[in-house]
């Protein structure tokens, strides 16, 4: 969780620097869900993910050197600089993407578990998406497809209460309780706190559990909130929501959840935090000296990867 | 051995889904139905539900998830039941199959084709008999195929298959029951391919699918009044086989192409512009284009008629190339 407040936090700076270009969205405020999620995974087990995609993809272990080179668009990144900050890919760890259309890659996740399924695996695909993405066609057809089908998919909603600056009571109708919108299919569907990375990684974990011993979906609501603006465009509490509702969510910060509940029940003292801390901050450090040092793609890779 | 269009297809199928496990039939009625246009017969008996999937109705959602079925290694095939309606998939098509091998810097590839009926039958309307070859032309990282004859079905279908890319392989209702020679078991054609389906030294006559029987027989009545036109046949659509064709405008220095879908931003634009840059010089006038008509598609007989290019069209624009008006 560390590693993916300091990098995001790295890549600000490095987008206010111009090193890093396009659209960015950061994590911060989020990492419970991604870290407790991935945590409960088998490593041969399959991710996917949206736009908001840098958290998913440190906390299934790439490199933050090439995730970094990729947001800089060197040679030396993930997908070779191709990719960008909304297109995240690491096959090898079957980490299967960031995709950028709202929605869209819900069929994706179902078809590599109808694949897992097709060849008798027992591998699961955990499906990270937006509550924004909730009421699009493309999650609906897919819950659809999932529970007629029994597809060992987790879909795990991160309901940040905002899409861009549409807060979710203006966008699903079943606001109250997203997860209805699953039920609905006749999905086992569930809510978690996505600030406490251990009651994420619990009830990921058991919904995991169910996944993949029954073959059926789950869908997972994570309730957490973004302390930063929807991208590097928009102002940290912007014109849509109040400096005060952003500080008030700030108080349940995951990091200093993770840490009171620690050093309270003393399975960590406040130098082993500053050990952490040191550590990741070297992490990051070799992270932008790698992507820094690293060569742009030469010109010749312009037509490379179009066709096999 | 002879057989229809659609036997063509449903032999060829049938050899890939035996050859290869990977490879498996996903779409709406495909199973119990057999296909709504009955390429899929015997399918359901011989392979069974696991590897012929009827699906709701929603190309968004299925086509969606072959891609990812494909990215995860499996050989999908979907059958959209027309073309018209894979216009629901079309984000899934464009943003995920076209993208994703380039995006992910070559990691990941999709392995899928797309197959079912393009263009107009008789009287269906509107929304059911588009040419929509343009909008797949267009994308990089989609291949296109188009084919006329059954023989040409069987080999291109099988190398679609064989592909690590997406394939659009575009089918005609109209073709279906035609009925042609078709080669023995196991053969294929590779993509990106033309071929030469009637020589002549007059004029280039260029046409794919169902217009291709239209080109052949304006070559007949040709002939007639002794214009020896060549037909060729692209075949595959993208990547499209522009050393055969300028060969064959070098040789007539007359092209004609002709195309059912719209006028306007139509393939045979694409076509026209790229044999200008390498045969210009050779050409002895400006490359005629027989197209639909820029309208949608309307439902009484006569006016349908009148959308679709037909052989004395064809003819008119030959005289037109070889200033015999």
């Amino acid at each position: 969780m560390l590693l993916i407040r300091r990098f995001e936090e790295r890549t600000a700076e490095m987008y206010a620097l111009g090193k890093i270009g396009g659209f960015c969205h950061l994590y911060i405020g989020e990492e419970a869900v991604a870290v407790g999620a991935v945590d409960a995974l088998r490593p041969d087990d399959y991710v996917f993910s949206a736009y908001r995609d840098h958290g998913h993809c440190l906390a299934r272990g790439s490199d933050p050197k090439r995730v970094m080179a990729e947001l800089f668009g060197r040679s030396t990144g993930l997908c070779k600089g191709k990719g960008g900050s909304m297109h995240l890919v690491d096959a090898e760890r079957r980490f299967m993407g960031g995709y950028a259309i709202v929605g869209g890659h819900l069929p994706l996740a179902a078809g590599v578990a109808f694949a897992v399924k097709y060849r008798g695996g027992d591998q699961v695909v955990l499906c990270f998406f937006g509550e924004g993405a909730v009421p699009s066609g493309a999650c609906h057809e897919t819950l659809n497809l999932a529970a007629l089908w029994g597809l060992p998919v987790l879909f795990l909603c991160e309901n940040n209460r905002y899409g861009m600056g549409t807060p979710v009571e203006r966008a699903v109708a079943l606001y109250a309780d997203v997860a209805q919108n699953a039920a609905a299919y006749g999905i086992e569907a569930g809510r978690v706190d996505g600030m406490e990375v251990l009651a994420v990684r619990d009830a990921v974990g058991k919904a995991l559990e169910q996944v993949r011993t029954r073959q059926r979906p789950y869908f997972l609501e994570a309730v957490t909130y973004r302390f930063l603006g929807h991208s590097m465009a928009d102002p940290a509490h912007g014109h849509y929501r109040t400096k005060a509702e952003v500080d008030e969510a700030k108080k349940r910060d995951p990091l200093l959840l993770l840490r009171t509940r620690m050093l309270g029940e003393r399975l960590a003292t406040e130098a082993d935090f500053k050990r952490i801390e040191q550590e990741v901050a070297e992490i990051v450090r070799e992270a932008v000296e790698f992507a820094d040092a690293s060569p742009a793609p030469p010109l010749t890779a312009l037509e490379d990867d179009v066709y096999v | 051995m002879k057989a229809t269009y659609r036997e063509a297809l449903n032999q060829a199928l049938q050899e890939e889904m035996r050859r290869d496990d990977r490879v498996f039939l996903i779409g709406e009625d495909v199973a119990y139905y057999q296909g709504a246009f009955k390429v899929s017969k015997g399918f359901l008996e011989e392979f069974g539900s696991r590897r012929v999937v009827d699906t709701p109705i929603t190309e968004l959602g299925f086509t969606g998830l072959a891609i990812g079925a494909a990215m995860a290694g499996l050989r999908p095939v979907v059958e959209v039941m027309t073309f018209n309606f894979a216009l629901l998939a079309m984000d899934q098509i464009v943003n995920n199959a076209a993208k994703i091998r380039y995006m992910s810097g070559g990691q990941l590839s999709v392995p899928i084709v797309i197959r079912g009926p393009g263009s107009a039958a008789h009287q269906l309307g509107a929304q059911h008999s588009q040419s929509l070859e343009a909008w797949f032309c267009h994308v990089p990282g989609l291949k296109v195929v188009a084919p006329a004859t059954p023989f040409d079905a069987k080999g291109l279908i099988k190398s679609a298959i064989r592909d690590e890319n997406p394939v659009i392989f575009l089918e005609a209702q109209l073709l279906y029951p035609v009925q042609g020679e078709v080669g023995d078991g196991d053969y294929t054609i590779p993509l990106g391919v033309a071929e030469v389906k009637r020589p002549g030294t007059d004029v280039t006559l260029i046409a794919y699918s169902k217009m291709l029987l239209v080109a052949l027989e304006a070559a007949g009545k040709l002939a007639q009044e002794g214009i020896q036109a060549e037909v060729i046949d692209p075949r595959t659509l993208r990547p499209l086989d522009l050393a055969t064709l300028a060969t064959s405008a070098k040789k007539t220095g007359k092209v004609v192409i002709v195309e059912e879908g719209w006028p306007f931003a139509g393939l045979g634009a694409q076509i026209a512009e790229s044999l200008y840059r390498r045969v210009f010089d050779y050409l002895d006038g400006p490359i005629v284009r027989v197209t639909g008509r820029d309208v949608p598609m309307p439902y009484a007989r006569n006016l349908e008629d009148a959308a679709i290019p037909n052989a004395d069209q064809v003819v008119t624009a030959v005289h037109q190339v070889l200033y015999r008006a």
